[in-house]
């Protein structure tokens, strides 16, 4: 019993990271109706501005680590990425704005490729050790450990789930985000600036990316320029799982991905499930669910106009 | 594409008439496996550099033409054709990665040009044929020596493996640890796997914990490893890790910090053994690269080395020539320890266990099967 | 009667046996000229499902991966039984042999294919994309763990068959059953589907035959091109076929205007050489390969040849260049 107890949140600690991803993922999906797959790349740009802002302070202001250094070195990379983010989009994305949804994929491609490689340039391709940011302290309750890191991952992902929502359900630019999302052309004839909007949605996307990157780091520290690879197709598929466009969807993806995913690694020789089948089951259980419910758990099943 | 097609048949005489001597190197510059190519790279470089300043080998200087293929399946097998055919180098060094040796070493056997792979370590790689040869160890050897070390040394016979099913590396070396491990009294309770790129094994932690072995043998590459051992201590699992070749580089204990304590790995040669070839090594890898030198680096040097010596041997560039230079290489004082060829043309070396202490490799003890 | 696209397959497979027999290609030039012959099946026929038929498949790495292995499996460990009941190994027995190979590995892709377009009807556009992407990284996890195919340590193909003659026959032949398919009265149906679902439904096609048809036909030639690899590389690892080998082949599509052949092939060779081109310039290749994909889809985004309407007879004429 303690041990699932144990598998449970081992599962939901991982889920949460994919959650988090999967969020920047969702919110530019939802808007823009395309999948931006240089987003895990963005994480690990992330990540990187974490690593040499976190070393510059600690240097420069022989700061240590604490909640305040924390703090600043997530803002500020969620800064620089949501910069980042905003140029990728005004560069590569915005020319091909009436193209069609392909292309943009194609280009959004050409950007992760171009993120990897000249990562593996500049910063150099062997792994680098995250600093520790954050002191992380761990728990020992009832045999079961949990260390602050995998707690402020979670409360981080709820806190920005609730915070997104209320962006987009509440606000006058997330009225304007769903306006976009549900028709383009009406939607600037209603005196909406939908570049403002795209452009908006994309840094604010690119800054979840960049807050994914960091705490992600803070769990493992370790990181690489091709450390956005995997995590990205996880996220992606945690996104599409719980109805990509729909953002307590893709936290409730996250979560489901990462459970099954440590329960199979714990259990699945239970059944006849070797462990090295992991990465497969969360393809057949993806699969499986979009079989039974086409546009996700949580998505709305779109109803096609004659 | 008529002018490729005309210039291929230029340079006819290429590196035999020229006054260099060229060697083609390929290598995982860029892509998954990235750092330990360059490793390697840096590592040939270096050596070549040094014989060059020393004014080179046979009165000439050595160009080294080195190609990136990228970590990707299929390259390795048109860049050597590119090096043998184009360039006409007169031997090759590569690759790091087994899958792509195996892919490369057919060709090089086909045209008879000699190849000294670094760090490939699947005993398929120099049954290819009587042109292929390493200046590694192979699996089978390593596995034997983890086990043997585990049951004689540090008396452990209960064992969980814990493996990257990404990497033909880490499956070959678990299999043959397993083999000998099993053969000579010890029992795996559990297989475990993970895939390169992962980030958490809490999961696979948890449930090698629940049956409490005695040790786990961790036969991967040194940036999971990292993690694994914090997760594991963090989990409360208390028992050595064990691994191989693949751990050895500083990053190692930088990701695992105070995890990293008491764990145990054979290598290729350790940074403070204090023969000179050693040193010297240490130093000038740091100086120019502004990084501690790793396995992977060790191996390219000296695979670049022993390549030098045998063509200085050879007393030219023929490719038969080098292959019964690089064939009877004996006793060769490399970083790597003292290399001598063998017939199935690996390199014949003890292996060094290495332990871990306040974030430091130290050297443990001398073992051969 | 021979009619014009006949004679132009026929031309085709004439001419690659004439390079392959008569001119002596230096070793490099020739690999690179299969790869191109490779990739032009591999892109070719998945533009038949996301060209043509307006489906959006990420897992033709997946189906290559399938019909290499099996293809490979076959001339490996069957190559003793082959010679033994036809005898001495010879010019002609041993096409033969590999034809048989090729086509077993064709229709084991094909029976994938045929497991991905079922669930492939009641998904649509993103949703299928990450199932057909799901589907190809299955199949990667499955080969990871077939001990009797090397698992990821890898599988070594016991002969090199593959060569010019071979490459580009298949090519032709690929080029030659899609261009005549769509090109066809039956296959209007697949532009159908592509250009409005519910309208075709509405007029009687059946748009999940077409569907269907389009995923076993392109999983039959990717298999195809996956055997041609096998025995040409001689190494396989499942490493070679995960998604990102799918998405060089979808580069390609793309770029060369979604269904058109002709565009698409284009880009194939394009795609293939420019990488070689680009080797001088080591660590910085694929950054500068990333920027030019980006600058191309910038500045030409409905592809290369996309958006240019050709006459029908030119479609026929780059069916004979191939």
């Amino acid at each position: 019993m303690n041990q699932f107890l144990q598998q449970l949140i081992n599962g939901l600690s991982l889920g949460s990271i994919y959650a988090l991803i999967a969020l920047g993922y969702t919110m530019v999906y939802g808007v823009l109706r395309f999948i931006n797959f240089a987003h895990g790349d963005v994480y690990m740009v992330g990540a990187f501005s974490g690593y040499y802002l976190g070393g510059w302070l600690m240097r420069a202001f022989g700061m240590h680590s604490s909640i305040t250094l924390g703090m600043l070195v997530l803002v500020g990379s969620m800064v620089i990425c949501a910069a980042a983010g905003l140029l990728i989009e005004r560069l590569a994305y915005r020319p091909l704005r009436n193209s069609p949804r392909l292309t943009v994929l194609i280009t959004a491609i050409g950007v992760s490729l171009f993120l990897e490689y000249s990562g593996q340039v500049f910063f150099g391709p062997d792994p680098k050790p995250f600093p520790a940011i954050i002191p992380n302290k761990e728990f020992l309750i009832a045999g079961l450990t949990i260390n602050s890191n995998q707690l402020i991952v979670l409360v981080v992902t709820a806190l920005l789930l609730v915070g997104l929502s209320f962006i987009v359900l509440k606000t006058k630019m997330g009225m304007a985000m769903r306006a976009l999302s549900f028709n383009p052309t009406a939607c600037s004839l209603m005196g909406i600036n939908n570049n403002v909007i795209i452009s908006f949605t994309f840094g604010l996307g690119s800054a979840l990316a960049a807050a994914a990157g960091i705490l992600a780091s803070l769990n493992y520290p370790v990181i690489n320029p091709l450390m956005g690879l995997l995590p990205g197709i996880k996220a992606f598929v945690a996104a599409v799982l719980g109805g990509i466009g729909n953002i307590p969807g893709a936290a409730l993806g996250g979560l489901i991905l990462g459970v099954a995913e440590t329960l199979i690694v714990g259990y699945g020789a239970k059944i006849h499930v070797p462990p090295s089948y992991r990465d497969a089951v969360a393809f057949v259980l993806l699969i499986a669910i979009l079989l039974f419910k086409p546009s996700g758990l949580l998505g709305k099943g779109q109803v096609e106009k004659v | 594409m008529s002018f490729t097609f005309a210039g291929c048949k230029k340079n006819e005489n290429g590196a035999n008439g020229g006054d260099v001597i060229k060697l083609g190197e390929y290598a995982c510059l860029t892509g998954l496996t990235a750092s330990f190519g360059t490793a390697s790279h840096n590592g040939a470089i270096l050596a070549i550099d040094a014989a060059n300043a020393e004014g080179g080998v046979l009165g000439k200087k050595i160009k080294l033409i080195t190609e990136d293929d990228q970590s990707k399946p299929g390259e390795a097998a048109t860049i050597v054709r590119k090096l043998i055919s184009r360039d006409q180098v007169s031997a090759l060094i590569g690759e790091i990665a087994s899958s792509r040796s195996l892919e490369a070493a057919p060709i090089a056997q086909q045209n008879k040009v000699p190849m000294v792979s670094p760090g490939s370590t699947n005993p398929n790689v120099t049954k290819i044929g009587d042109y292929i040869f390493r200046v590694c160890f192979i699996d089978e050897f390593q596995g034997a020596v983890m086990a043997k070390f585990c049951l004689n040394s540090l008396h452990k016979t209960k064992v969980a493996i814990l493996k990257d099913v990404r990497q033909d590396y880490s499956v070959g070396f678990a299999q043959y640890f397993k083999d000998y491990f099993t053969k000579n009294g010890g029992t795996i309770i559990t297989e475990q796997s993970y895939s390169s790129g992962d980030q958490d094994f809490k999961g696979q932690l948890t449930s090698i914990k629940a049956i409490n072995p005695e040790a786990i043998f961790v036969p991967g590459y040194y940036n999971e490893v990292g993690l694994i051992a914090r997760q594991a201590r963090e989990l409360g699992i208390t028992v050595p890790l064990l691994g191989g070749d693949g751990w050895d580089s500083p990053t190692l204990t930088q990701i695992g910090g105070p995890a990293m304590d008491g764990n145990f790995f054979s290598n290729h040669f350790s940074t403070d053994d204090q023969a000179p070839v050693v040193q010297d090594f240490v130093k000038r890898y740091t100086d120019r690269f502004h990084r501690e030198p790793d396995a992977m680096a060790a191996l390219g040097y000296d695979a670049a080395r022993v390549l030098i010596d045998a063509i200085n041997r050879a007393g030219g560039v023929d490719h038969e020539k080098i292959r019964d230079a690089l064939a009877a290489t004996k006793n060769f004082e490399g970083v790597t320890g003292s290399i001598t060829i063998n017939k199935e043309r690996n390199a014949e070396k003890p292996a060094k266990v290495l332990t871990i202490k306040d974030g430091k490799f130290h050297f443990y003890e001398s073992v051969s099967p | 009667m021979l009619d014009r696209s006949k004679i132009a397959l026929i031309g085709a497979v004439i001419a690659s046996f004439l390079v392959s027999q008569f001119i002596g290609l230096d070793p490099y030039f020739s690999i690179v000229v299969i790869n191109i012959g490779i990739n032009i099946i591999l892109a070719v026929s998945l533009n038949l499902v996301n060209g043509y038929t307006g489906q959006f498949s990420l897992g033709h790495a997946g189906f290559m991966a399938v019909g290499a292995y099996v293809s490979a499996a076959i001339t490996t460990f069957g190559s003793t039984k082959w010679f033994q009941w036809f005898g001495a190994a010879n010019t002609l027995n041993t096409g033969a042999f590999f034809v048989v190979a090729l086509l077993a590995g064709g229709l084991a892709a094909a029976l994938a294919g045929l497991l991905v377009g079922v669930p492939s009807l009641r998904l649509r556009g993103d949703y299928l994309a990450i199932a057909t992407l799901g589907f190809g990284e299955i199949i990667r996890v499955i080969l990871q763990n077939t001990e009797t195919m090397g698992g990821s340590r890898g599988f070594s193909v016991s002969s090199i068959y593959t060569n010019i003659f071979w490459t580009y026959s298949l090519a032709a032949i690929t080029v030659y059953v899609v261009l005549n398919l769509v090109n066809s009265a039956y296959g209007r149906g697949f532009l159908t589907v592509r250009d409005d679902e519910i309208a075709a439904e509405a007029i009687g096609v059946n748009t999940t035959k077409y569907k269907v048809i389009a995923f076993v036909l392109a999983a039959f030639f990717a298999g195809i091109a996956g055997g041609l690899y096998a025995h040409f590389i001689g190494y396989l690892t499942p490493e070679g076929f995960s998604f990102m080998k799918s998405i060089e082949i979808i580069v390609m599509v793309i770029l060369g205007g979604m269904g058109n052949t002709a565009g698409v092939i284009v880009a194939a060779i394009l795609l293939t050489i420019l990488p070689e081109v680009l080797r001088p310039v080591q660590q910085y290749r694929m950054v500068i390969y990333s920027l030019l994909l980006i600058i191309l889809m910038l500045t030409r985004p409905q592809g290369i040849f996309g958006g240019i309407k050709r006459p029908a007879f030119l479609s026929r004429k780059k069916a004979a260049s191939a």
